[in-house]
């Protein structure tokens, strides 16, 4: 096995991610509307935008823990749609964080680490520990390994939950909203992970409101509004010249200005 | 003394013992098939009741809804005098754990049913997102945790089911308390029937007492 944390590899297709004329609608509620986006391999996104404007749903479609009801989604190169086979794969291929961690709380952190990689990758169980190791290592916290879940802070939670997906050796992170249920002396540590997995060149979706953080790694940021992206640009442009209304005043109520 | 010689006469205690020994290894033998066998069915048809397409879930509903229902001395009746006149006949032994282990088997899984359904839905989400397949997050993430939430009230049930292997003397199966009542009016003197009590006790008490420790280990947080 390889050291290298994250393996050069010819993605079929240049657009990890691409979804067109997408929407989808809970019951009579229309939740995503006409939503177009690409992203890059190695593009960092930022997703901001007031509450229920359909943020965590829009990244919970790309792994399909929501399904569309219309357009389309290439993740890879593989489209979403019923086949299961297609779902297993970008799902196998797609790493998510989620704000509350979500650990296993029955297995220890090593093997929070070690069973998607067993089970999904059928890596023999020294190989998929050793590699649990070092992505514990990466995220700084390598003595815990054989603690449960509930024994941790919530930072070194939330921190194995971002070791937990790197053992896959996702192509592509989705992170929703991974500070939001942590403690103000917890979210540095977190982010820091965050910002060393974005140096290396991963491919990162972020939902978050921690704006330094987009500043500091985004190459883009996006603003959604009740289930539309209403606006996205580089940081710098998205920060001081907000072209719509609703993005000001956004941005206005989390800037504090 | 007269009261001792009534109710607790050791040498008819004495003579009786390897009858009432007899007594307790079925009685045992029928609580452990019941209690083994019933659990695993349970489990089953509770994945079943929450996951199977709707016909095998409508009859796992069906299942679980009738035997929690159906009292076990009418179940057991049923089962020993009823169905030889379908031409099925079982023995007693048999005839009980059939009785014991239809019933058990849906207290078990309405048990497990709340006990996965108390699971929170990240955990699920959790790992989906990982690429799991349906039967691994079913064995290695869902059941786990779901058997943590169940101990207490499955082991709860274990204890009831098992005082309940005394309805299989109505079936004459030699169990401790049918040896017993033999006993009794073999010697013409209700001392086996104290004894079989104890021996009951001896077995239940500390079952009841782990059913207090796990509900207080395993108490919700
Ligand atoms: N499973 C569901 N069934 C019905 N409606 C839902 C469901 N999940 C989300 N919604 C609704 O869809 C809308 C968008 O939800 P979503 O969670 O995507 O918003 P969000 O932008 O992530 O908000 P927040 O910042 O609060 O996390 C909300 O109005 C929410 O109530
Ligand atoms: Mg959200």
């Amino acid at each position: 096995m390889s050291a290298s944390p994250l393996p050069e590899e010819l993605a079929p297709c240049p657009d990890a991610i691409r979804v067109t004329g997408m929407n989808k609608w809970f019951g009579e509620f229309h939740v995503l509307r006409d939503i177009d986006l690409t992203v890059r391999e190695g593009e960092r996104i930022v997703v901001c935008g007031p509450s229920g404007s359909g943020k965590s749903t829009l990244i919970r479609c790309i792994n399909r823990l929501e399904n569309h009801q219309s357009g389309q989604i290439l993740v890879n190169g593989i489209e979403l749609n019923a086949n299961l086979r297609n779902i297993h794969k970008v799902r196998s291929e797609v790493g998510m964080v989620f704000q509350h961690f979500n650990l296993f709380p029955h297995l220890t952190i090593l093997e929070n680490c070690t069973l998607a990689p067993m089970w999904v990758r059928k890596m023999p169980r020294a190989e998929a520990r050793e590699m649990a190791a070092h992505f514990l290592e990466k995220v700084r916290i390598p003595e815990q390994a054989d603690k449960y879940p509930g024994q941790l802070s919530g930072g070194q939670q939330q921190r194995v939950a971002i070791a937990r997906s790197l053992c896959m050796r996702p192509k592509v992170m989705l992170f929703d909203e991974p500070t939001s249920a942590l403690d103000p002396e917890m979210i540095k540590e977190v982010l820091d992970t965050m910002i060393a997995l974005a140096e290396e060149g991963m491919t990162m979706i972020c939902v978050t409101h921690e704006m330094g953080f987009a500043r500091q790694v985004a190459n883009r940021v996006v603003f959604m509004d009740e289930g539309r992206i209403v606006e996205q640009n580089e940081p710098e442009a998205f920060f001081h010249s907000p072209q719509n209304e609703r993005t000001r005043n956004f941005l206005g109520q989390i800037l504090g200005h | 003394m007269d009261f001792v010689d009534t109710f607790l006469n050791m040498a008819v205690i004495q003579r009786v013992l390897p009858m009432l020994w007899l007594g307790v290894g079925n009685t045992l033998a029928l609580a452990f098939v019941t209690l083994s066998l019933g659990a695993v069915a349970g489990v089953l048809i509770c994945l079943i009741r929450l996951y199977a397409p709707w016909p095998l879930r409508w009859l796992a509903i069906a299942y679980i809804d009738l035997f929690r229902a159906i009292p076990i001395l009418v179940l057991l009746v049923l089962i020993y005098y009823a169905l030889p006149f379908f031409g099925i006949r079982f023995g007693s032994f048999v005839a009980a754990s059939l009785a014991l282990g239809l019933a058990f088997s849906s207290f078990t899984a309405e048990v497990f049913r709340a006990g996965i359904q108390a699971i929170p839905r990240g955990q699920i989400e959790a790992a989906e997102a990982l690429g799991l397949s349906f039967p691994v997050i079913i064995l290695r993430v869902i059941l786990p945790q779901a058997f943590r939430i169940a101990i207490p009230a499955h082991t709860s049930n274990s204890v009831a089911i098992a005082k309940d292997t005394s309805l299989a003397s109505i079936v004459a199966m030699p169990d401790l308390l049918k040896q017993a009542t033999d006993a009794q009016a073999l010697a013409a003197n209700p001392s086996p029937l104290i004894a079989a009590a104890l021996m009951y006790l001896i077995f239940l008490l500390p079952a009841v007492r782990l059913v207090s420790y796990l509900e207080h280990r395993y108490r919700p947080i």
